[in-house]
Protein backbone atom coordinates (compact mmCIF):
# COMPACT_ATOMS: atom_id res chain seq x y z
CA UNK A 1 0.00 0.00 0.00
CA UNK A 2 1.01 3.18 -0.91
CA UNK A 3 1.83 5.44 1.91
CA UNK A 4 1.00 9.31 1.59
CA UNK A 5 1.24 11.01 5.21
CA UNK A 6 0.75 13.85 3.53
CA UNK A 7 -2.61 13.36 2.65
CA UNK A 8 -5.83 14.50 4.93
CA UNK A 9 -7.91 11.64 3.65
CA UNK A 10 -8.03 8.94 1.22
CA UNK A 11 -10.21 6.69 0.74
CA UNK A 12 -9.25 3.12 -1.32
CA UNK A 13 -11.79 1.16 -3.22
CA UNK A 14 -14.73 2.47 -0.42
CA UNK A 15 -17.89 0.81 -0.34
CA UNK A 16 -21.62 1.56 1.78
CA UNK A 17 -23.54 -1.44 1.56
CA UNK A 18 -27.28 -0.67 2.65
CA UNK A 19 -30.63 -2.78 2.70
CA UNK A 20 -29.16 -5.51 0.26
CA UNK A 21 -27.62 -2.98 -2.44
CA UNK A 22 -24.41 -1.21 -2.55
CA UNK A 23 -24.88 2.55 -2.47
CA UNK A 24 -21.73 3.61 -3.22
CA UNK A 25 -18.97 0.80 -4.61
CA UNK A 26 -15.36 0.98 -5.23
CA UNK A 27 -14.51 4.46 -4.43
CA UNK A 28 -10.84 5.74 -4.22
CA UNK A 29 -9.36 9.12 -4.11
CA UNK A 30 -7.58 11.62 -1.44
CA UNK A 31 -7.82 15.10 -0.49
CA UNK A 32 -4.19 17.04 -0.23
CA UNK A 33 -3.75 20.15 2.00
CA UNK A 34 -4.83 23.28 -0.51
CA UNK A 35 -6.56 21.10 -2.60
CA UNK A 36 -10.39 21.00 -4.07
CA UNK A 37 -12.08 18.50 -4.75
CA UNK A 38 -15.07 17.88 -6.22
CA UNK A 39 -18.10 15.57 -6.52
CA UNK A 40 -20.32 15.32 -9.29
CA UNK A 41 -23.14 12.57 -10.25
CA UNK A 42 -26.78 12.63 -10.46
CA UNK A 43 -28.88 12.05 -7.59
CA UNK A 44 -28.77 9.19 -5.29
CA UNK A 45 -25.12 8.59 -7.24
CA UNK A 46 -23.44 8.49 -3.64
CA UNK A 47 -22.07 11.79 -3.21
CA UNK A 48 -22.97 12.44 -0.28
CA UNK A 49 -22.59 9.30 1.00
CA UNK A 50 -19.58 9.71 -0.21
CA UNK A 51 -18.59 12.83 1.72
CA UNK A 52 -20.16 11.09 4.67
CA UNK A 53 -17.52 8.39 4.49
CA UNK A 54 -14.55 10.88 4.01
CA UNK A 55 -15.95 12.29 7.09
CA UNK A 56 -16.24 9.35 9.11
CA UNK A 57 -20.04 9.52 9.57
CA UNK A 58 -19.66 6.34 7.96
CA UNK A 59 -18.24 3.30 8.43
CA UNK A 60 -17.09 2.19 4.82
CA UNK A 61 -18.69 -1.60 4.43
CA UNK A 62 -15.57 -2.49 2.47
CA UNK A 63 -12.43 -1.07 1.68
CA UNK A 64 -10.59 1.81 4.04
CA UNK A 65 -10.72 5.24 4.76
CA UNK A 66 -7.56 6.88 6.30
CA UNK A 67 -7.60 10.75 7.58
CA UNK A 68 -4.53 12.00 9.00
CA UNK A 69 -4.46 12.04 12.68
CA UNK A 70 -6.05 14.66 14.48
CA UNK A 71 -7.24 16.16 11.56
CA UNK A 72 -9.70 19.39 12.39
CA UNK A 73 -13.01 19.23 10.07
CA UNK A 74 -15.76 21.71 9.27
CA UNK A 75 -19.12 20.03 7.68
CA UNK A 76 -21.53 21.95 6.07
CA UNK A 77 -24.01 19.69 5.67
CA UNK A 78 -26.73 19.65 2.74
CA UNK A 79 -29.59 20.18 4.78
CA UNK A 80 -29.88 21.41 8.64
CA UNK A 81 -33.85 22.58 9.98
CA UNK A 82 -33.67 24.24 13.21
CA UNK A 83 -36.93 24.55 14.53
CA UNK A 84 -39.10 26.58 16.84
CA UNK A 85 -38.42 25.03 19.60
CA UNK A 86 -34.73 25.74 19.63
CA UNK A 87 -33.46 29.19 20.31
CA UNK A 88 -30.80 29.12 18.39
CA UNK A 89 -29.04 32.38 17.11
CA UNK A 90 -26.74 32.94 14.35
CA UNK A 91 -23.46 33.64 17.40
CA UNK A 92 -24.77 31.26 19.54
CA UNK A 93 -24.50 28.53 16.36
CA UNK A 94 -21.22 29.87 15.34
CA UNK A 95 -19.78 28.50 18.25
CA UNK A 96 -22.04 25.12 18.33
CA UNK A 97 -19.12 22.82 18.32
CA UNK A 98 -16.14 24.34 19.54
CA UNK A 99 -14.79 27.45 21.46
CA UNK A 100 -14.73 30.57 18.82
CA UNK A 101 -13.65 33.50 19.99
CA UNK A 102 -15.75 36.17 19.12
CA UNK A 103 -13.19 38.00 16.75
CA UNK A 104 -12.85 34.49 14.94
CA UNK A 105 -16.41 34.60 14.72
CA UNK A 106 -16.88 38.42 13.52
CA UNK A 107 -14.42 37.69 10.88
CA UNK A 108 -15.72 34.86 9.61
CA UNK A 109 -18.87 35.95 9.03
CA UNK A 110 -17.61 39.24 7.53
CA UNK A 111 -16.01 36.79 4.90
CA UNK A 112 -19.33 35.60 4.22
CA UNK A 113 -21.07 38.96 4.52
CA UNK A 114 -23.64 37.68 7.30
CA UNK A 115 -22.03 40.23 9.78
CA UNK A 116 -25.40 41.81 10.04
CA UNK A 117 -27.30 38.65 11.39
CA UNK A 118 -25.36 37.79 14.41
CA UNK A 119 -28.27 38.18 16.69
CA UNK A 120 -30.72 36.91 13.88
CA UNK A 121 -32.58 33.75 15.31
CA UNK A 122 -31.14 31.04 12.31
CA UNK A 123 -34.56 29.67 11.81
CA UNK A 124 -35.49 33.05 10.43
CA UNK A 125 -32.95 33.74 7.77
CA UNK A 126 -33.67 32.68 4.02
CA UNK A 127 -31.56 30.25 2.51
CA UNK A 128 -29.33 31.56 0.56
CA UNK A 129 -28.28 33.55 4.24
CA UNK A 130 -28.11 30.48 6.03
CA UNK A 131 -25.88 28.69 3.87
CA UNK A 132 -23.31 31.85 4.22
CA UNK A 133 -23.80 31.81 8.25
CA UNK A 134 -23.23 27.65 7.73
CA UNK A 135 -19.88 28.81 5.87
CA UNK A 136 -19.09 30.91 8.32
CA UNK A 137 -19.23 28.75 11.03
CA UNK A 138 -17.10 26.33 9.10
CA UNK A 139 -14.44 28.80 8.46
CA UNK A 140 -14.03 30.29 11.89
CA UNK A 141 -13.27 26.87 13.10
CA UNK A 142 -10.23 26.74 10.89
CA UNK A 143 -10.39 23.15 9.85
CA UNK A 144 -8.02 21.47 8.07
CA UNK A 145 -10.49 19.65 6.00
CA UNK A 146 -13.38 21.88 4.63
CA UNK A 147 -16.23 19.39 3.51
CA UNK A 148 -19.35 21.23 1.51
CA UNK A 149 -22.61 19.72 0.34
CA UNK A 150 -24.47 21.62 -1.96
CA UNK A 151 -23.19 25.05 -0.84
CA UNK A 152 -24.65 26.97 -3.61
CA UNK A 153 -28.37 25.49 -2.89
CA UNK A 154 -30.63 28.10 -2.65
CA UNK A 155 -28.47 30.76 -3.44
CA UNK A 156 -28.99 32.63 -6.40
CA UNK A 157 -26.32 32.62 -9.62
CA UNK A 158 -24.77 36.07 -8.76
CA UNK A 159 -24.22 34.71 -4.91
CA UNK A 160 -23.13 31.11 -6.40
CA UNK A 161 -20.26 33.19 -8.25
CA UNK A 162 -19.58 34.80 -5.23
CA UNK A 163 -19.43 31.82 -3.43
CA UNK A 164 -17.42 29.96 -5.28
CA UNK A 165 -14.43 33.21 -5.17
CA UNK A 166 -15.35 32.62 -1.13
CA UNK A 167 -14.23 29.01 -1.47
CA UNK A 168 -11.34 29.42 -3.49
CA UNK A 169 -10.26 32.21 -1.31
CA UNK A 170 -10.80 30.29 1.69
CA UNK A 171 -8.24 27.99 -0.20
CA UNK A 172 -5.74 30.07 -0.75
CA UNK A 173 -5.81 31.78 2.50
CA UNK A 174 -6.47 28.88 4.91
CA UNK A 175 -4.53 26.33 2.94
CA UNK A 176 -6.79 23.76 3.92
CA UNK A 177 -8.33 20.78 1.41
CA UNK A 178 -12.01 21.15 0.33
CA UNK A 179 -14.33 18.92 -0.33
CA UNK A 180 -16.90 19.95 -2.60
CA UNK A 181 -19.96 18.18 -4.04
CA UNK A 182 -22.03 19.96 -6.93
CA UNK A 183 -25.28 19.37 -7.67
CA UNK A 184 -24.76 20.36 -11.26
CA UNK A 185 -23.18 17.49 -12.88
CA UNK A 186 -21.67 20.25 -15.27
CA UNK A 187 -20.59 23.40 -13.85
CA UNK A 188 -18.47 23.06 -11.10
CA UNK A 189 -15.49 25.17 -10.00
CA UNK A 190 -12.24 26.74 -11.83
CA UNK A 191 -10.61 26.63 -9.14
CA UNK A 192 -11.36 23.12 -8.45
CA UNK A 193 -7.71 20.47 -9.09
CA UNK A 194 -9.69 17.49 -9.86
CA UNK A 195 -13.48 16.42 -10.43
CA UNK A 196 -14.51 13.25 -9.67
CA UNK A 197 -18.38 12.06 -10.89
CA UNK A 198 -19.87 9.30 -9.17
CA UNK A 199 -22.96 7.29 -10.52
CA UNK A 200 -22.76 4.25 -7.64
CA UNK A 201 -18.67 4.23 -8.20
CA UNK A 202 -16.59 6.37 -9.67
CA UNK A 203 -17.50 6.87 -13.32
CA UNK A 204 -14.38 9.49 -13.72
CA UNK A 205 -12.31 11.73 -12.53
CA UNK A 206 -9.83 14.50 -13.72
CA UNK A 207 -9.21 18.41 -14.05
CA UNK A 208 -12.09 20.77 -15.12
CA UNK A 209 -11.44 22.05 -18.37
CA UNK A 210 -12.46 25.51 -18.72
CA UNK A 211 -14.83 26.28 -21.32
CA UNK A 212 -14.89 30.09 -21.50
CA UNK A 213 -15.49 29.79 -25.06
CA UNK A 214 -18.62 27.19 -25.33
CA UNK A 215 -21.33 28.98 -26.86
CA UNK A 216 -24.20 27.22 -24.95
CA UNK A 217 -21.90 28.02 -21.38
CA UNK A 218 -22.37 32.05 -22.24
CA UNK A 219 -25.70 31.68 -23.45
CA UNK A 220 -26.87 29.88 -20.41
CA UNK A 221 -24.70 31.89 -17.64
CA UNK A 222 -23.68 34.76 -19.49
CA UNK A 223 -20.01 35.98 -19.83
CA UNK A 224 -19.37 37.19 -16.67
CA UNK A 225 -19.35 33.84 -15.22
CA UNK A 226 -16.30 32.19 -17.57
CA UNK A 227 -13.69 33.21 -15.77
CA UNK A 228 -15.06 31.95 -12.38
CA UNK A 229 -16.87 28.81 -13.57
CA UNK A 230 -15.99 25.85 -15.76
CA UNK A 231 -17.58 22.98 -17.38
CA UNK A 232 -15.42 19.86 -16.87
CA UNK A 233 -17.24 17.41 -19.83
CA UNK A 234 -18.03 14.23 -19.93
CA UNK A 235 -19.58 11.45 -21.22
CA UNK A 236 -20.65 8.55 -20.15
CA UNK A 237 -19.24 5.46 -21.77
CA UNK A 238 -21.40 3.03 -19.92
CA UNK A 239 -25.10 3.26 -18.14
CA UNK A 240 -26.88 1.10 -15.67
CA UNK A 241 -29.43 -0.68 -16.64
CA UNK A 242 -32.27 -0.81 -13.99
CA UNK A 243 -31.55 -4.41 -12.76
CA UNK A 244 -28.19 -3.13 -11.52
CA UNK A 245 -26.01 -4.89 -15.00
CA UNK A 246 -24.12 -2.47 -17.20
CA UNK A 247 -24.89 -1.53 -20.95
CA UNK A 248 -21.71 -0.53 -22.49
CA UNK A 249 -20.73 2.01 -24.93
CA UNK A 250 -19.77 -1.07 -27.35
CA UNK A 251 -23.17 -2.73 -26.91
CA UNK A 252 -21.65 -5.16 -24.51
CA UNK A 253 -23.74 -5.69 -21.28
CA UNK A 254 -21.80 -7.02 -17.97
CA UNK A 255 -22.54 -7.27 -13.93
CA UNK A 256 -20.10 -5.33 -12.99
CA UNK A 257 -18.49 -1.42 -14.07
CA UNK A 258 -14.22 -2.09 -14.27
CA UNK A 259 -12.52 0.52 -16.02
CA UNK A 260 -9.69 -1.86 -17.18
CA UNK A 261 -12.19 -4.19 -18.62
CA UNK A 262 -12.06 -3.44 -21.85
CA UNK A 263 -16.09 -1.87 -22.58
CA UNK A 264 -14.55 1.41 -21.61
CA UNK A 265 -12.72 4.19 -23.05
CA UNK A 266 -9.12 5.14 -21.45
CA UNK A 267 -10.46 7.28 -18.56
CA UNK A 268 -9.93 11.31 -18.62
CA UNK A 269 -8.11 10.87 -22.10
CA UNK A 270 -9.01 13.94 -24.27
CA UNK A 271 -11.27 11.65 -26.73
CA UNK A 272 -13.45 11.43 -23.80
CA UNK A 273 -14.04 15.26 -24.15
CA UNK A 274 -17.40 15.42 -25.95
CA UNK A 275 -19.22 19.14 -26.49
CA UNK A 276 -21.29 19.83 -23.44
CA UNK A 277 -24.20 19.69 -25.96
CA UNK A 278 -24.10 16.05 -26.55
CA UNK A 279 -23.27 15.10 -22.81
CA UNK A 280 -26.58 16.81 -21.57
CA UNK A 281 -28.80 14.98 -24.14
CA UNK A 282 -26.64 11.91 -23.34
CA UNK A 283 -28.10 12.79 -19.57
CA UNK A 284 -32.00 14.07 -20.39
CA UNK A 285 -32.57 10.54 -22.14
CA UNK A 286 -31.46 8.39 -18.93
CA UNK B 1 -36.64 23.98 59.51
CA UNK B 2 -36.79 20.85 57.52
CA UNK B 3 -39.12 19.75 60.52
CA UNK B 4 -42.51 20.81 58.71
CA UNK B 5 -43.55 18.67 55.92
CA UNK B 6 -44.78 21.72 53.91
CA UNK B 7 -41.06 22.70 53.80
CA UNK B 8 -39.62 19.43 53.25
CA UNK B 9 -41.72 19.19 50.11
CA UNK B 10 -41.00 22.63 48.98
CA UNK B 11 -36.79 21.92 48.98
CA UNK B 12 -37.70 18.36 47.83
CA UNK B 13 -40.08 19.73 44.91
CA UNK B 14 -37.71 22.65 44.22
CA UNK B 15 -35.04 20.39 43.57
CA UNK B 16 -36.66 18.44 41.58
CA UNK B 17 -37.90 21.36 39.01
CA UNK B 18 -33.78 22.59 38.98
CA UNK B 19 -32.88 19.58 37.36
CA UNK B 20 -36.06 18.64 35.26
CA UNK B 21 -35.94 22.18 33.59
CA UNK B 22 -33.29 22.01 32.06
CA UNK B 23 -33.08 17.85 30.68
CA UNK B 24 -37.13 18.81 30.10
CA UNK B 25 -35.51 21.95 27.26
CA UNK B 26 -33.44 18.51 25.24
CA UNK B 27 -36.69 16.73 25.57
CA UNK B 28 -38.44 19.48 23.65
CA UNK B 29 -35.87 20.32 21.28
CA UNK B 30 -35.38 16.46 20.08
CA UNK B 31 -39.24 15.31 20.30
CA UNK B 32 -37.96 12.39 23.29
CA UNK B 33 -41.92 13.51 25.08
CA UNK B 34 -42.91 9.98 24.35
CA UNK B 35 -39.62 8.92 25.58
CA UNK B 36 -39.93 10.40 29.04
CA UNK B 37 -43.23 9.26 29.30
CA UNK B 38 -41.88 5.32 28.33
CA UNK B 39 -39.00 5.92 30.93
CA UNK B 40 -41.76 6.57 33.88
CA UNK B 41 -43.77 3.91 32.98
CA UNK B 42 -41.37 1.62 33.12
CA UNK B 43 -40.65 3.22 36.81
CA UNK B 44 -43.58 0.72 38.15
CA UNK B 45 -42.11 -1.86 36.96
CA UNK B 46 -39.06 -0.84 38.58
CA UNK B 47 -41.00 0.03 41.71
CA UNK B 48 -42.35 -3.16 41.87
CA UNK B 49 -38.77 -5.20 41.24
CA UNK B 50 -37.28 -3.37 44.22
CA UNK B 51 -40.78 -4.97 46.62
CA UNK B 52 -39.86 -7.92 45.69
CA UNK B 53 -35.88 -8.55 45.47
CA UNK B 54 -35.79 -5.97 48.94
CA UNK B 55 -33.66 -3.22 47.28
CA UNK B 56 -33.91 0.43 47.98
CA UNK B 57 -36.30 1.76 44.95
CA UNK B 58 -34.98 5.06 43.85
CA UNK B 59 -32.14 2.26 42.72
CA UNK B 60 -34.01 0.08 41.15
CA UNK B 61 -36.06 2.34 39.46
CA UNK B 62 -33.21 3.64 37.79
CA UNK B 63 -32.07 0.26 37.00
CA UNK B 64 -35.46 -0.40 35.04
CA UNK B 65 -34.79 2.87 33.47
CA UNK B 66 -31.53 2.95 32.72
CA UNK B 67 -32.13 -0.76 30.94
CA UNK B 68 -35.68 0.26 28.86
CA UNK B 69 -33.63 3.70 27.48
CA UNK B 70 -30.75 1.15 26.42
CA UNK B 71 -32.93 -1.73 25.17
CA UNK B 72 -34.37 1.39 22.92
CA UNK B 73 -31.37 2.07 21.79
CA UNK B 74 -30.42 -0.90 20.86
CA UNK B 75 -34.21 -1.85 19.25
CA UNK B 76 -34.09 1.59 17.28
CA UNK B 77 -30.69 0.04 15.55
CA UNK B 78 -32.11 -2.90 14.10
CA UNK B 79 -35.00 -0.56 13.00
CA UNK B 80 -37.81 -3.16 11.83
CA UNK B 81 -40.52 -1.19 13.98
CA UNK B 82 -41.29 2.35 14.17
CA UNK B 83 -39.37 4.63 16.94
CA UNK B 84 -43.11 5.19 18.72
CA UNK B 85 -44.17 1.49 18.16
CA UNK B 86 -41.45 0.58 19.83
CA UNK B 87 -41.85 3.25 22.67
CA UNK B 88 -45.30 2.36 23.14
CA UNK B 89 -44.57 -1.50 23.29
CA UNK B 90 -41.70 -0.75 26.00
CA UNK B 91 -43.82 2.12 27.94
CA UNK B 92 -46.82 -0.06 28.46
CA UNK B 93 -45.73 -3.42 28.68
CA UNK B 94 -43.44 -1.99 31.62
CA UNK B 95 -46.20 -0.52 33.14
CA UNK B 96 -48.26 -3.60 32.88
CA UNK B 97 -45.59 -6.16 33.68
CA UNK B 98 -45.05 -3.81 36.95
CA UNK B 99 -48.65 -4.14 37.88
CA UNK B 100 -48.59 -7.66 37.34
CA UNK B 101 -45.88 -8.25 39.63
CA UNK B 102 -47.31 -5.87 42.75
CA UNK B 103 -50.00 -7.98 41.87
CA UNK B 104 -48.32 -11.69 43.12
CA UNK B 105 -46.97 -9.81 46.18
CA UNK B 106 -49.72 -10.12 47.73
CA UNK B 107 -47.73 -10.05 51.00
CA UNK B 108 -47.36 -6.31 50.40
CA UNK B 109 -49.82 -3.81 50.60
CA UNK B 110 -48.53 -0.92 48.88
CA UNK B 111 -50.34 2.61 47.77
CA UNK B 112 -50.53 2.42 44.28
CA UNK B 113 -51.37 6.14 44.01
CA UNK B 114 -48.59 7.38 45.82
CA UNK B 115 -46.37 6.28 43.27
CA UNK B 116 -48.67 6.89 39.91
CA UNK B 117 -49.56 10.75 41.19
CA UNK B 118 -46.70 11.17 44.04
CA UNK B 119 -46.43 11.73 47.50
CA UNK B 120 -44.40 15.30 47.88
CA UNK B 121 -46.17 15.94 51.37
CA UNK B 122 -44.47 12.51 52.52
CA UNK B 123 -41.07 13.22 51.84
CA UNK B 124 -38.29 12.16 54.28
CA UNK B 125 -34.79 14.18 55.15
CA UNK B 126 -33.37 10.87 53.30
CA UNK B 127 -35.69 12.02 50.38
CA UNK B 128 -34.82 15.75 50.16
CA UNK B 129 -30.93 14.56 50.05
CA UNK B 130 -31.35 12.14 47.59
CA UNK B 131 -33.06 15.18 45.51
CA UNK B 132 -30.25 17.58 45.85
CA UNK B 133 -27.32 14.65 45.52
CA UNK B 134 -28.44 13.35 42.83
CA UNK B 135 -29.56 16.32 41.28
CA UNK B 136 -26.45 18.02 41.35
CA UNK B 137 -24.76 14.85 40.06
CA UNK B 138 -26.83 15.07 37.15
CA UNK B 139 -26.52 18.89 36.17
CA UNK B 140 -22.99 18.91 36.67
CA UNK B 141 -22.55 15.88 34.05
CA UNK B 142 -25.22 17.84 32.11
CA UNK B 143 -22.88 20.54 31.84
CA UNK B 144 -20.15 18.44 31.35
CA UNK B 145 -21.98 16.89 27.73
CA UNK B 146 -23.50 19.96 27.47
CA UNK B 147 -22.30 21.11 23.96
CA UNK B 148 -22.06 18.02 22.23
CA UNK B 149 -25.29 17.13 23.39
CA UNK B 150 -26.44 20.35 22.08
CA UNK B 151 -24.44 20.10 18.70
CA UNK B 152 -25.68 16.68 18.35
CA UNK B 153 -29.15 17.86 18.86
CA UNK B 154 -28.97 20.82 16.22
CA UNK B 155 -27.45 18.00 13.67
CA UNK B 156 -26.16 14.81 14.22
CA UNK B 157 -24.24 14.44 11.51
CA UNK B 158 -22.45 17.53 11.83
CA UNK B 159 -21.88 16.96 15.45
CA UNK B 160 -19.77 13.48 14.40
CA UNK B 161 -18.13 15.18 11.51
CA UNK B 162 -16.53 17.45 13.68
CA UNK B 163 -15.60 15.38 16.46
CA UNK B 164 -18.19 15.67 18.74
CA UNK B 165 -19.17 11.77 19.53
CA UNK B 166 -22.36 12.63 19.59
CA UNK B 167 -23.69 8.62 20.30
CA UNK B 168 -21.84 8.79 23.73
CA UNK B 169 -23.36 12.15 24.74
CA UNK B 170 -26.98 10.34 24.11
CA UNK B 171 -26.26 7.58 26.48
CA UNK B 172 -25.11 9.60 28.97
CA UNK B 173 -28.33 11.63 28.49
CA UNK B 174 -30.70 8.56 28.66
CA UNK B 175 -28.92 7.67 31.64
CA UNK B 176 -29.38 11.14 33.15
CA UNK B 177 -33.17 10.99 32.08
CA UNK B 178 -33.63 7.52 34.07
CA UNK B 179 -31.64 9.23 37.01
CA UNK B 180 -34.27 11.96 37.13
CA UNK B 181 -37.07 9.85 36.93
CA UNK B 182 -35.69 7.65 39.74
CA UNK B 183 -35.36 10.73 41.81
CA UNK B 184 -38.63 12.48 40.72
CA UNK B 185 -40.75 10.05 41.55
CA UNK B 186 -41.93 9.84 44.69
CA UNK B 187 -42.62 13.48 44.10
CA UNK B 188 -45.04 13.68 41.10
CA UNK B 189 -45.30 10.24 40.50
CA UNK B 190 -44.76 8.01 37.70
CA UNK B 191 -47.86 9.60 35.84
CA UNK B 192 -46.83 13.18 35.64
CA UNK B 193 -43.06 12.93 35.63
CA UNK B 194 -43.24 13.96 31.96
CA UNK B 195 -45.14 17.10 32.37
CA UNK B 196 -42.50 18.17 34.67
CA UNK B 197 -39.98 17.91 32.10
CA UNK B 198 -42.06 19.03 29.44
CA UNK B 199 -44.38 22.16 30.60
CA UNK B 200 -41.84 23.91 32.08
CA UNK B 201 -39.08 24.62 28.99
CA UNK B 202 -42.30 24.80 26.43
CA UNK B 203 -42.83 27.42 28.72
CA UNK B 204 -39.48 28.98 28.95
CA UNK B 205 -39.31 28.73 25.41
CA UNK B 206 -41.42 32.09 24.09
CA UNK B 207 -38.72 34.19 26.52
CA UNK B 208 -35.58 32.56 25.80
CA UNK B 209 -33.15 33.92 23.17
CA UNK B 210 -30.39 30.67 23.71
CA UNK B 211 -30.28 27.21 24.47
CA UNK B 212 -28.51 28.24 28.09
CA UNK B 213 -30.93 30.58 28.99
CA UNK B 214 -33.86 28.50 27.96
CA UNK B 215 -32.68 26.01 30.69
CA UNK B 216 -32.07 28.39 33.27
CA UNK B 217 -35.66 29.84 32.64
CA UNK B 218 -37.57 26.17 32.41
CA UNK B 219 -35.35 25.48 35.50
CA UNK B 220 -36.94 29.35 37.42
CA UNK B 221 -40.82 28.34 35.54
CA UNK B 222 -40.52 24.54 36.93
CA UNK B 223 -39.64 25.87 40.84
CA UNK B 224 -42.44 28.69 40.39
CA UNK B 225 -44.81 25.87 39.60
CA UNK B 226 -43.82 23.86 42.25
CA UNK B 227 -43.99 26.65 45.30
CA UNK B 228 -47.48 27.87 43.27
CA UNK B 229 -49.01 24.41 43.18
CA UNK B 230 -47.96 23.35 46.77
CA UNK B 231 -50.07 26.19 48.19
CA UNK B 232 -52.58 26.10 45.79
CA UNK B 233 -53.19 22.63 47.02
CA UNK B 234 -52.61 23.77 50.62
CA UNK B 235 -55.42 26.05 50.05
CA UNK B 236 -57.41 24.59 48.04
CA UNK B 237 -57.36 20.36 49.75
CA UNK B 238 -55.90 19.32 46.52
CA UNK B 239 -53.73 17.13 45.29
CA UNK B 240 -50.54 18.16 45.88
CA UNK B 241 -48.44 16.16 42.63
CA UNK B 242 -51.51 17.13 40.28
CA UNK B 243 -51.01 20.60 41.60
CA UNK B 244 -48.13 21.40 40.94
CA UNK B 245 -48.59 20.40 37.23
CA UNK B 246 -51.83 22.45 36.97
CA UNK B 247 -49.63 25.61 37.97
CA UNK B 248 -47.06 24.45 35.48
CA UNK B 249 -49.45 24.66 33.10
CA UNK B 250 -50.93 27.77 33.97
CA UNK B 251 -47.77 29.48 33.75
CA UNK B 252 -47.30 27.98 30.24
CA UNK B 253 -50.61 29.09 29.48
CA UNK B 254 -49.66 32.34 30.12
CA UNK B 255 -46.71 32.43 27.94
CA UNK B 256 -48.02 31.61 24.98
CA UNK B 257 -50.80 34.36 25.26
CA UNK B 258 -49.90 36.93 22.73
CA UNK B 259 -49.75 39.85 25.07
CA UNK B 260 -46.93 38.71 27.15
CA UNK B 261 -45.10 38.06 24.25
CA UNK B 262 -41.72 39.41 23.81
CA UNK B 263 -40.16 38.47 20.67
CA UNK B 264 -41.04 40.70 17.85
CA UNK B 265 -43.25 38.89 15.43
CA UNK B 266 -45.66 39.42 13.34
CA UNK B 267 -49.67 40.11 14.67
CA UNK B 268 -50.49 36.61 13.11
CA UNK B 269 -47.73 35.04 13.90
CA UNK B 270 -47.99 34.01 17.32
CA UNK B 271 -51.42 32.48 16.92
CA UNK B 272 -49.84 30.17 14.47
CA UNK B 273 -46.76 28.94 15.87
CA UNK B 274 -48.17 28.17 19.23
CA UNK B 275 -50.10 25.54 17.41
CA UNK B 276 -47.60 24.38 15.57
CA UNK B 277 -45.28 23.99 18.79
CA UNK B 278 -48.44 22.11 20.44
CA UNK B 279 -48.70 19.77 17.46
CA UNK B 280 -44.15 18.85 17.53
CA UNK B 281 -44.79 18.53 21.71
CA UNK B 282 -47.71 16.12 21.29
CA UNK B 283 -46.41 12.54 22.35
Amino acid sequence: MLKTPESLATLENAGIYRAGRWLVRGVAFSIDAGEIVTLIGPNGSGKSTTAKMALGILKPDEGTIRRRPDLKIAYVPQKLTVDWTLPLTVQRFMRLTGHTSAAEADEAMAATGVSHLATAEVRTLSGGEFQRVMLARAIARKPDLLVLDEPVQGVDFTGEIALYDLIKRIRDEMHCGILLISHDLHVVMAATDRVICLNGHVCCSGTPTVVASSPEYKALFGARAAPTLAVYEHHHDHSHLPDGRVLHGDGSITDHCHPQDGHHHHEDSPDEIHSHHDDKRKHDAR
Amino acid sequence: MLDDFFTRAIVAGVGVALVAGPLGCFIVWRRLAYFGDTLSHAALLGVALAFLFEVNITLAVFAVSACVSLALLLLQKRATLSADALLGLLSHSALALGLVVLAFMTWIRIDLMGFLFGDILAVSKMDIAIVWLGGTIVLAVLAAIWRPLFAATVNRELAEAEGMNPERANIIFMLLMAAVIAISMKIVGVLLITAMLIIPAAAARRFASGPEQMALLAAGIGAASVVGGLFGSLEWDTPAGPSIVVAALGLFVLSVLPAVSRSPVKADEPEKRTTDFQKETRP
